[in-house]
């Protein structure tokens, strides 16, 4: 019948298969296996199977020749089953932990939201203007808010940089402080730098799937999480990268005279590495901007969600447009960001 | 040397490895650097390391690169642990010392001057001169006033609102003296501080910190790969090669009785008239058949002594030191000590 039959027969374990034997529902290949007729169960006999045609020893093709083996499907059943176990103790403790992020991120909301566009563009080209004394760039976010302003998508843009204002926030409160932590200790930096590996390379969407059954869907952490989670790692590795790099002669200098660690720190690493923390606290909005259009699958609002509903509708004009939105809001904050590292740079090096 | 020495370096050793200790033995046993390495995997830094630094004078530690010398620097104050020995600042042994007492030390026995000048980047040149005070909790007017003091002394007074990147390799290490200056620390220590500069620039900061040497009599250890620096700054001079000292003594008389052939291919090369004193190849006084041609001061150079003969070997001089005779100069010995001389056991040569 099925190919490894013999091998489970061979090692004497044919009763123990056939005991465990649990039926269950049949997978689709089975089943599409019955309809041609070709399989065993109808009574007519298989061919056998060619030598080049040898399946993989996987979990389905052993359960076909002994019903005790767990199909895959029960493997991911396992694990769907075994993260519902600890989902409601887990809910505990997270929900009251990032509880604070829905209000922030609704707080935020709420104040971009309620500031009308005479105060809040004019707040926002003085806000550029601080960061990077550049005529140019506060009249290129003053015309930008105005063209938002003017096809009616100025509401969803402040939106979405309530979102991202809020996550990067937190990303460097969090992120700047962990870097440190990192640049330390190297066991700290070998533990951290797979997890940050994994940040990074997880797709996207696996990132919500988890996330959607501890949390409410209509909770905006539910994709503030998400978001931070994204979007904390480069600052995480700018940090660290940047303290490591500080000269080692200044550092053994800040030694010779005695400073404390604390001292060196605040005093020494950190402004030197500044460049490069700004380096990451630039790449982690970019990254915040890529995270809110998959996070409006969520309920976040902001341009992403009319990218979504230009896909979903298939309405193409509204798709493409607000991608345009949210490629202006990335080449803005984008360009603000640096102003303002390059104006660090100028400060501080030859 | 008849006070007591405010630094002793004793029977210090270093070896760089993963398991420097066990290793102690076989270099006490007289394994050497390459051997070490070679079987053992670890590096020879220093052996055996006796070192009586003089309070108030200049201590230079010469050799080439490699020869541990930067090595033994960051053992005075501990920017690196040796593997065995001893370090004693003012009669207290620092490697005894907790985090806090090795601060204080840092903070206010020992200031540092480096080669690549380590200033602080993003900090003004007056904030860097006064970082000593600031890193010791001072208040700002304070470490202000005091690093403005040096700046003004170093001859930068007017640069103090500049960054360290807008000065020139120069004027960025008188920035260093001056920080470590204002941290008023009996001790200076100079790991090649003026190697990075050009060679004018080298001559003015010698003469800078001679000036200020005459002033202040700081104990100043200073590390050079430079003959011509070593002689001119130092006191007391301390060769090191592959980590051990192969001679220290008084400079002069290094140059004269060069105790290695290592080192008397190292004096070969240099003006021995613009160095050797008058007082270093003089005879004890006497009075028999001379005919003096004039006086000459105990520390004239031999070069300005040519040229006071005008090159006439029969000539003789008196040498005196405040009025008082000290010796007679023959003008033959003079020109016999512009020759390098072989190293003899008879010459009393001063190595450990």
């Amino acid at each position: 019948m099925a190919f490894y039959d013999g091998l489970f027969e061979t090692l004497g374990l044919r009763e123990w298969c056939d005991a465990g034997s649990s039926g269950g529902p049949m997978t689709m290949a089975q089943l599409l296996a019955r309809k041609s007729g070709v399989g065993g169960e109808d009574g007519a006999p298989a061919p056998a199977t060619p030598f080049l045609q040898t399946p993989f020893p996987s979990l389905d093709a052993l359960n076909e020749a002994c019903p005790a083996v767990t199909r895959t499907r029960d493997m991911t059943d396992g694990v769907e089953n075994a993260f519902l176990a600890i989902k409601d103790p887990l809910k505990v403790v997270l929900d009251p932990i990032t509880q604070p992020l829905s209000w922030a991120l609704n707080g935020s909301l709420s104040v971009f939201e309620t500031v009308p566009w005479f105060i809040l563009i004019p707040l926002l080209a003085a806000l550029v203007w601080y960061a990077s004394r550049s005529i140019g760039l506060v009249a290129f976010v003053i015309v930008s808010f105005l063209f938002f302003g003017f096809i009616d998508h100025y509401i969803y843009a402040v939106q979405t940089l309530s979102i991202i204002f809020v996550c990067t926030l937190i990303c460097v409160a969090l992120g700047v402080p962990l870097g440190i932590a990192m640049s330390r200790s190297d066991a700290m930096q070998r533990g951290m730098i797979p997890v940050l590996d994994m940040l990074q390379t997880l797709p996207t969407f696996v990132y919500l799937i988890p996330l959607i059954f501890l949390f409410s869907v209509t909770e905006p952490k539910l994709y503030g999480i998400a978001i931070i989670l994204y979007a904390i790692v480069p600052v995480v590795r700018l940090t660290d990268l940047g303290i490591r790099l500080v000269d080692k002669d200044v550092i053994e200098a800040a030694d010779a005279f005695g400073m404390t660690d604390r001292q060196k720190l605040w005093g020494v690493q950190v402004p030197l590495a500044l460049p490069n923390i700004m380096a990451g606290v630039n790449q982690t909005i970019m990254m915040s901007l890529a995270m809110v259009v998959i996070a409006s699958l969520v309920s976040a609002p902001g341009l992403g969600v009319l990218v979504l509903r230009g896909i979903r509708n298939l309405e193409l004009g509204v798709g493409l447009v607000s991608g345009f939105g949210i490629v202006l809001l990335a080449v803005l904050l984008d360009r603000v960001t640096k102003a303002a590292l390059s104006r660090i740079n100028v400060s501080q090096r030859a | 040397m008849t006070q007591d020495p405010i630094i002793s370096i004793k029977g210090l050793y270093k070896i760089f490895g993963p398991d420097a200790k066990s290793k102690i033995a076989l270099v006490q046993n007289g394994m050497g650097k390459d051997e070490l390495l070679e079987t053992h995997g670890h590096v020879l830094g220093l052996r055996d390391i006796d070192i009586d630094i003089a309070q108030g004078k200049v201590t230079v530690i010469m050799g080439l690169s490699g020869s541990g010398k930067s090595t033994l620097i960051r053992h005075l104050n501990r920017l690196i642990d040796p593997t065995a020995g001893e370090v004693v600042v003012n009669g207290e042994d620092v490697l005894q010392y907790d985090e806090t007492r090795l601060r204080a030390l840092r903070q206010q026995t020992m200031s540092m001057v480096f080669q690549k000048f380590a200033l602080l980047p993003h900090r003004t040149v007056l904030e860097n001169a006064g970082m000593s005070r600031r890193v010791r909790g001072e208040d700002q007017d304070t470490a202000d006033a005091e690093g403005g003091k040096w700046l003004d002394r170093v001859g930068l007074g007017g640069n103090g609102g500049q960054y360290p990147h807008q000065l020139s390799g120069g004027m960025q290490q008188r920035v260093g003296i001056a920080r470590a200056l204002a941290s008023d620390s009996p001790i200076m220590l100079m790991d090649e501080a003026f190697s990075a500069l050009d060679p004018l620039i080298r001559t003015d900061m010698q003469d800078l910190l001679l000036e200020l040497q005459n002033e202040l009599h700081k104990t100043i250890v200073f590390i050079t790969h430079d003959l011509d620096e070593a002689l001119k700054l130092a006191d007391h001079l301390v060769i090191l090669k592959d980590g051990a000292i192969i001679q220290q003594g008084e400079p002069q008389h290094i140059l004269l009785n060069p105790a290695d052939p290592y080192i008397e291919d190292f004096v070969s090369d240099i003006n021995r008239a613009r160095v050797l004193r008058v007082r270093s190849v003089m005879q004890p006084p006497h009075t028999n058949g001379f005919d003096f041609s004039g006086t000459v001061d105990g520390n004239a150079t031999l070069e300005s002594l040519i040229e006071l003969s005008g090159g006439d070997t029969n000539c003789c001089y008196k040498v005196a030191d405040d009025g008082i005779d000290i010796g007679v100069l023959d003008m033959k010995d003079l020109v016999r000590a512009l020759v390098p001389a072989r190293p003899s056991s008879e010459n009393g040569v001063e190595a450990r």
